[in-house]
C-alpha cells in the first residue's frame, strides 16, 4: 500500500516541479529564475527521497543528501557571481572593499 | 578545549551515520579523517562557540520547537493568502530593532525571521533588521520583540540576567 | 489481527497523513509561486514549501523507514534543508535588495477578468 502512496507522492512533486519550472522559464527578473532554480532543487531532493524509499533502495538517500548541499552552494555560487561578475576573490574581502569605500561593482 | 571535543564527537557520530561500517579497518580509517578534519579546523582557529553551538542544544530544543509552532500557524496563513481565488495582499517592509550584542543571537534571530513564511530578512543593519512582510498581519511589533527575547534566552541567557 | 498489525497500519496511517499534509503545502507553494505579483511576495510563497512541506514529507518518510541508519540518514537531509533553505531564501533576498529591486508595497487585488470587462 505504501508503495502506492508514495508513487502518488512522487507524481505530485513531479507537477510541483513542473510549475516552479514554468516560473524560471517565464520570471522576468534574474532573482525569480535563481528563486525558482533553488525551491525546484530542494523539490529534486524530496522527489529523490520518495523514490529511494518507494523502490527500498538506501543509496538515493546520500545522493539526495549531496544534492542539498549542492543545491544551495549552486544558489550562493550564482548570486554571488552576479553580484561581483567574478568569482576568484573572497566574499570577506569583498565587504571588506565596499566598508572602504570602494564601488559595489 | 571542551569546543573541539564536542566537534569531534559530533563529526565522528555523522561519519558513521552516514557510512554505517562497523569493521575496525574502515572504522580507524573514519576515526584518522576526523583527527585531519580536527587538525585542520585547529589550524585555521575557527574552533569556538559559533562553529560548536552544541553546548547551547538544552536551550536551543525549546526554541526551535516554539518556533516551530509559530512556522506551523503562519505558514496556514500563506496558504490562505497564495490559494484564494482572487489574491489580496499588501506587501510591507518594515525595520524591526534587535537589542542583542551577540552575532549568534542576531544570527538565529534574524534566521527565525525567514523561517517563519510570510516575513523575510531582507537586510542586517548594525541596530535592525529591515523584514519584507507579505501583509500587515505578520508584522506585530509584539511578536518580533518575543521572538527576540527568546533568541537572546536560548543563546546566552543575558536578557534573563541584567 | 495481531498488536504488531495494528500498530504497522496505526504507522502506515500517520505516514499518509503527514504526507498529504506536506503534499498540500507543496503544491500550494508552487502556485502561490505562479501566482503573486512580484518578486517579493513569491519569495515568501517558495519559504512555504522549503519549511514545512519538506520537513512533513521527510517525518513521512522516517516512519516509513523505521527505527534503523536510514531514518538517521533522513534525519540529517530534513535538518540540512531547515538550515540551508532560510539562508538561500535571505541571500537572494537581499542580493535583489542591493541591486535596486523595488518591491510592491501597495494593496495587490485585481479584479476577475469579467468584471474589468463589466467596467471598460
Amino acid at each position: 500500500m505504501m508503495v502506492w502512496v508514495n508513487l502518488i507522492a512522487a507524481l505530485c512533486m513531479a507537477g510541483a516541479m513542473a510549475l516552479m519550472l514554468s516560473r524560471l522559464f517565464i520570471g522576468p527578473t534574474l532573482y525569480d529564475r535563481v528563486l525558482a532554480a533553488n525551491s525546484f532543487g530542494t523539490k529534486t531532493v524530496l522527489l529523490l527521497l520518495i523514490f529511494s524509499l518507494m523502490v527500498g533502495r538506501s543509496d538515493g538517500v546520500d545522493i539526495a543528501l549531496l544534492y542539498a548541499l549542492i543545491n544551495f552552494i549552486a544558489t550562493i555560487a550564482i548570486l554571488k557571481f552576479f553580484r561581483y561578475r567574478s568569482l576568484e576573490i573572497a566574499l570577506a574581502q569583498m565587504s571588506l572593499r565596499r566598508a572602504i569605500g570602494g564601488d559595489d561593482e | 578545549m571542551i569546543y573541539g571535543t564536542g566537534l569531534a564527537v559530533v563529526l565522528a557520530v555523522i561519519w558513521w551515520v552516514l557510512s554505517g561500517y562497523d569493521k575496525t579497518l574502515l572504522l580507524s580509517l573514519g576515526a584518522a579523517s576526523v583527527v585531519v578534519t580536527m587538525l585542520l579546523a585547529i589550524r585555521m582557529r575557527i574552533i569556538d562557540r559559533e562553529t560548536a553551538p552544541f553546548f547551547r542544544l538544552p536551550t536551543l530544543i525549546p526554541f526551535y520547537t516554539w518556533l516551530g509552532g509559530e512556522i506551523a500557524k503562519s505558514n496556514v496563513a500563506v496558504l490562505k493568502a497564495a490559494l484564494k481565488p482572487e489574491i489580496d495582499v499588501t506587501p510591507r517592509l518594515v525595520r524591526v530593532p534587535v537589542e542583542a550584542d551577540s552575532d549568534l543571537s542576531r544570527c538565529i534571530f534574524a534566521n527565525s525571521i525567514t523561517l517563519t513564511p510570510g516575513t523575510v530578512t531582507v537586510e542586517i543593519e548594525e541596530d535592525a533588521f529591515l523584514v519584507h512582510a507579505l501583509t500587515p498581519d505578520f508584522t506585530g511589533a509584539d511578536g518580533f520583540a518575543e521572538m527576540n527575547a527568546r533568541a537572546d534566552r536560548a543563546t546566552d541567557g543575558r536578557r534573563k540576567s541584567s | 489481527m495481531t498488536l504488531i498489525e495494528i500498530g504497522i497500519l496505526v504507522r502506515d496511517i500517520a505516514s499518509i497523513a503527514l504526507m498529504a499534509t506536506g503534499l498540500v503545502f507543496v503544491l500550494a507553494g508552487a502556485l502561490g509561486v505562479l501566482r503573486l505579483p512580484d518578486f517579493f511576495t513569491r519569495m515568501h510563497a517558495a519559504g512555504v514549501t522549503d519549511t514545512l512541506g519538506a520537513e512533513l514529507i521527510v517525518f513521512s518518510l522516517i516512519l516509513q523507514a523505521g527505527f534503523t541508519l536510514l531514518a538517521a540518514k533522513l534525519l540529517l537531509v530534513g535538518f540540512l534543508l531547515f538550515l540551508t533553505s532560510p539562508t538561500a531564501t535571505h541571500a537572494v533576498a537581499n542580493a535583489a535588495h542591493r541591486a535596486g529591486e523595488k518591491p510592491l508595497l501597495s494593496r495587490f487585488h485585481p479584479k476577475h477578468p469579467r468584471d474589468r470587462e463589466g467596467d471598460a
